[in-house]
Order: C-alpha cells, then sequence, then structure tokens
C-alpha cells in the first residue's frame, strides 16, 4: 500500500521544476518514516510467510503457500476464525445500536449538556489495560461487585465466574469493548446530527410527522453516510484488537476467546512458528483490505476524501 | 427534536442519561473506592462497598514497593518523544496536501487512513525481526519510532483538515504582501492553527500513553516497561494485586483524563470533520 505512495510521489520529483519541487519536500521525511517503518516490513513479512523460519535462530526454508494451507487446516485457527467474525461483528452490532441512541440523547436539550457529553466520552480515552483491569475487578468470580448485585437483586443464586468459564468469557470481553466503543459511535452519529438542517425538522413537523417518523423518515437518511463509514473504520479496528483478550483471557478458556490476532501472536511468540503467524496475519489482513477497499469506494463516493479543498 | 412538550420525556432523557452515566462512569469510582480500602478489605464476600476504613495504603505500598514511578518516567518519554517527532513530520505534511496541488492526492489520503487500520499484529510481526536485529527492542528510542510511524498517517489528516479550515485568501493576502511560503506559514498560517496543532498533539499523546500490545512485544523489561505493561505485571497467574492495580489504576489515568476533558470537544470536531460530510 505505502509501495503506491511512493511511486506516486517520486516519479514527479524528478519531472517538475525547481520552484515545485521544494513542495515535496514537506511531505517527504513522512513519507520516508511511514515507507520505511510500515511498508518495508510488511511487504517483507508477506514474502516470509512463503516461508518457515524464526527469527530467534535457525535458518528459513522456502514452503510456498505451505504456510496458508496449514493454518486453513487446523481446526484452532478454523475456530480463532470463526470468534474473530463473532468478535467483531458481534461488537459493532451492539455499538451501532446503542451509540445511535446516545448520539439522540446527547442532541436533546438539557442542562450540562458539555459536561455529560465529556464525561460519557471517558472509556473511549480510558488506556485498554486499565478498562481490562476494571471490568476483570467488577467481573470477579469471587469478589466481583456484578455478582454481588445481581445476588441482592435475586437474579443468581451462585457467583458466576464470568471470564473464567467458556460461555460468559467471550461476552464478558465484549462487554468492556462495549464500554469502550459506544462513546465514539455516539460521538461521530452526535456530529451528524448536528449537520441535520433545523427547518427540515419542521417542514416535517408541519406535514404531520410524529417525532418517531422524522427521525427514521427525514433525519436517518442524512446520518446513514456517516453512520457506515464509521462503522466500516469500526470493523477493521474491532477485528484487530486484541488487548483485551491479552490481559484478561489470554486466548481461553478453552480457546473461546481465540481471536485471529490473539492466535497469530501465540504461534509466533510461543509456539516460535514465524512464518505460519504471519501467514495468519496475511489472511487476517487480505479479509481486512476487502473491507477497507469498499470503504475507500464509499468515501470517494460521498466526496467525503477531499472536502474542502 | 420534540422534547418541550412532554414532562414523560423529560424524565425518561434523564433516567437513560443517568443509566449511561452510570455504566460509563461506575468502573472508574468502584476503582477509585477500592484503591482506598485496606487490602484485607478487598476480599469479603458479601462486598463491602464503602472502605470500613479510609487508607491510602495503596498508594504508599505503589510508591514504595514497585516501579510505578519508573513505568510513569517511561511513559512520559515515550508520549513526550512520539509528540515532538510526530508533530515535526505531520505538521508540513498537512500543510502541503492541504495547500498544494498533487496528481492522484486522493490515494496519498485514502493511503493515510488506510495505514492506520492495518492489522496491528501484521506489523507487530513484521517489524520484531527487524527491530531485534537492529537492537531496537527492549528500547524506549525503538518504541518511539513505531509509534511515531504509526499516528503520523492520521495526524496529518488530522492537521489537513485544520489548514483546510483556513480560507486560501489569507495565502493571498499574504503573498501579495510579498511573503515567502516559509515566512507565510510560521506569521499567518501557523499561529491560526496552533489549536489545533494542541489536539493533534493531545491525540498522540493519548495513543502513546494508552498503547499496550507494540510496548508489550517491543519493550517489555523492567527499565522500559510503560504504564499499561507495568500495571499487567500486577495481574499475576495465581495472585493479583488489586489493590496495586486499582492505586497505579488511578494515578495513571488522572493525567490522560484530565487532558481529555480539556481538550476533548476541539479533538472530536477533527476527528469527525474526516468521516461527516460537511
Amino acid at each position: 500500500m505505502n509501495k503506491t505512495l511512493a511511486a506516486r510521489v517520486q516519479p514527479q520529483v524528478k519531472t517538475k521544476r525547481r520552484g515545485k519541487l521544494s513542495k515535496y519536500l514537506y511531505l517527504l521525511p513522512a513519507a520516508a518514516l511511514i515507507i520505511g517503518v510500515i511498508g518495508y516490513p510488511v511487504a517483507r513479512a508477506l514474502v516470509l510467510s512463503l516461508f518457515d523460519y524464526n527469527p530467534l535462530g535457525g535458518g528459513k526454508t522456502f514452503v510456498g503457500f505451505g504456510n496458508y494451507a496449514a493454518i486453513l487446516s487446523d481446526r484452532v485457527f478454523r475456530k480463532a476464525m470463526g470468534n474473530s467474525a463473532f468478535w467483531t461483528f458481534g461488537c459493532v452490532f451492539l455499538q451501532v445500536v446503542f451509540g445511535l441512541l446516545g448520539a439522540v440523547l446527547l442532541n436533546q436539550n438539557f442542562k450540562g449538556r458539555g459536561l455529560v457529553r465529556g464525561l460519557t466520552l471517558i472509556p473511549w480515552a480510558t488506556p485498554s489495560v486499565l478498562a481490562a483491569m476494571m471490568w476483570m475487578w467488577i467481573l470477579d468470580g469471587n469478589y466481583g461487585v456484578l455478582n454481588d448485585l445481581l445476588k441482592k437483586a435475586g437474579l443468581i443464586a451462585q457467583p458466576v465466574p464470568w471470564i473464567s468459564q467458556t460461555g460468559t468469557a467471550m461476552p464478558s470481553l465484549m462487554l468492556i469493548d462495549l464500554w469502550q466503543g459506544i462513546p465514539y459511535f455516539a460521538v461521530m452519529l452526535l456530529a451528524a446530527l448536528q449537520t441535520v438542517p433545523g427547518d427540515l425538522l419542521e417542514a416535517a413537523k408541519l406535514d404531520g410527522a410524529g417525532p418517531w417518523k422524522a427521525f427514521w423518515k427525514v433525519v436517518f437518511p442524512l446520518i446513514v453516510p456517516t453512520l457506515m463509514i464509521t462503522t466500516i473504520l469500526r470493523i477493521v479496528w474491532t477485528a484487530s484488537y486484541m488487548d483485551l483478550m491479552m490481559v484478561v483471557t489470554q486466548g481461553g478458556p478453552a480457546y473461546s476467546t481465540l481471536t485471529i490476532p490473539m492466535d497469530a501472536y501465540y504461534t509466533a511468540y510461543s509456539d516460535l512458528k514465524f512464518g505460519e503467524a504471519t501467514a495468519m496475519a496475511g489472511v487476517q489482513a487480505i479479509l481486512l483490505l476487502i473491507v477497507v477497499v469498499i470503504y475507500l469506494r464509499l468515501m470517494s463516493r460521498q466526496g467525503a476524501l477531499d472536502h474542502g479543498k | 427534536m420534540a422534547n418541550k412538550r412532554i414532562p414523560a420525556f423529560r424524565i425518561a432523557l434523564w433516567a437513560l442519561l443517568a443509566l449511561w452515566l452510570l455504566f460509563a462512569l461506575g468502573p472508574y469510582v468502584w476503582m477509585l473506592l477500592t484503591s482506598l480500602k485496606t487490602s484485607a478489605e478487598l476480599f469479603t464476600w458479601p462486598v463491602r462497598y464503602l472502605p470500613a476504613k479510609w487508607t491510602v495504603q495503596a498508594y504508599r505500598d505503589l510508591v514504595g514497593t514497585t516501579d510505578f514511578i519508573r513505568f510513569m518516567r517511561n511513559s512520559v518519554i515515550v508520549a513526550g518523544s512520539t509528540m515532538i517527532f510526530t508533530l515535526l513530520l505531520a505538521v508540513p505534511a498537512g500543510f502541503t496536501l492541504s495547500r498544494h496541488a498533487y496528481r492522484g492526492k486522493s490515494v496519498i489520503l485514502s493511503l493515510l487512513v488506510a495505514s492506520q487500520f492495518f492489522p496491528s499484529i501484521l506489523l507487530v510481526l513484521a517489524l520484531f525481526p527487524i527491530m531485534r536485529s537492529m537492537g531496537l527492542t527492549q528500547n524506549l528510542f525503538g518504541l518511539v519510532i513505531v509509534y511515531t510511524a504509526f499516528v503520523t498517517p492520521f495526524t496529518i489528516w488530522l492537521i489537513k483538515g485544520f489548514f483546510d479550515n483556513i480560507p486560501t485568501d489569507v495565502d493571498e493576502a499574504a503573498k501579495i504582501d510579498g511573503c515567502s511560503e516559509i515566512r507565510m506559514i510560521w506569521h499567518v498560517l501557523l499561529p491560526v492553527v496552533v489549536p489545533g496543532i494542541v489536539a493533534a498533539a493531545a491525540y498522540i499523546v493519548i495513543y502513546s500513553w494508552n498503547e499496550f500490545l507494540f510496548a508489550v512485544t517491543f519493550a517489555s523489561s523492567a527499565e522500559t516497561n510503560t504504564v499499561p505493561v507495568g500495571l499487567k505485571t500486577f495481574i499475576g497467574d495465581y495472585v493479583t494485586r488489586w489493590d496495586l492495580l486499582t492505586a497505579g489504576g488511578v494515578t495513571a489515568a488522572i493525567p490522560i483524563l484530565v487532558f481529555f476533558l480539556i481538550i476533548q470537544r476541539r479533538l472530536i470536531s477533527g476527528l469527525t470533520s474526516g468521516a461527516v460530510k460537511s
């Protein structure tokens, strides 16, 4: 990807007149760093995914697509693919629903609105390790406050070990991700809601539309572009997000929270199979690339990429 | 929307907002309360909500018996250096992408956004062998390089947006007055765009302060742990030091939250301007 950037920039450096040359100097240092630290290593890694190797010692053996064949027939990796899909689409779907509700709430007129907006955003700025840690303590199977509250409400008889049993481990992680992610959706959609012209709503009201109908018929269509872009960005981001698994569950119990990036991480650093691990990351990148291409198509169709200038 | 007529609507609104605030801030309140209990009191069932005896012993232990101060120092170094390097790269790039004509500019801009969403695991695996052979693992400087490369694309995007908000008439006027481009940037545009740069700086600091995956892979040693990696070391396989964790969590959260609340409005207008069609 970043190679394309280089290809776009460099031929022109030579052909343009001297006065025009300077404009590339503004871009060059940033482009060099991005290509050097992201573009080149990623390209190299994708080549190395065709080898059997371990950077901590031992040689390299060319295996072609052997690593890809190996992981795709691996039962654990297939489970990780399923977990990744559940994790990604589950988290994002619930964030869309609650984020939309949140944006509508924050768009109402009420006292202290600015303060409430700021406070609801706090989880989004919280370090992932801190979020993981706070929720681990709340969800703790022995001394967790959630179990205490549920027991007092009569909803459970015995404390539930939320993060250490297979059925509830992934939903627990999703709860933490929702805590962090709902504010993100809410603020993005709020920004879109604020661009909806007020006279449009007045017109809808004059036509006899109630608030519910006015929202779905007038407001919602106008925020759809933002909703779609935010959603796709969030899908890509959530698919790669593995901090919570690393801190809270380490992929367990019984692989129930092992997603593709987690599987790749352990394959590299526990099993020391870097070739296979990189192939897993490659599969992840290809799947995400498909999503990104759709995203870029959408963006350029909306003309949002180059707005203003 | 229609909200002034029905009092029931007001009640529902406040009930939902209260629920949301409880969900958003409850974990913080609980962490704060936990950090002020004696360690014996953490493990009682049923759970006791307020500390029977308020104490700052956990904070004393945190400073006295762990490397937490060093974690904080490492995080400050990493976040500060990343911010400076990234701004030095991103401000000129954002300026030129806003003001100069390029062939394929929209492709460059799309790539900048796309590179932000590269699977981080791929970058980790890609960079690890290279950084290892260059001696940049277990090294704060190595972490700063990775963070800078990782946040620069999005920062360029943010800063381009802030330059876009300045009408080009301003440039034209400065040029007619005989300003060179560099002087025009320095004396005319930069002062206007400073609030935007501050927002971008806040974004960079929050990112580098919070980042975990690169930090744990490239720089997890007693000397180089940043705050997130350091906190993770308090979570043991058998014993988790909840007193230290909650006290450390409160301490780590305070600077970033104060920072965030101050800068929040402008940061958000920058973040959303990319995604919301204006």
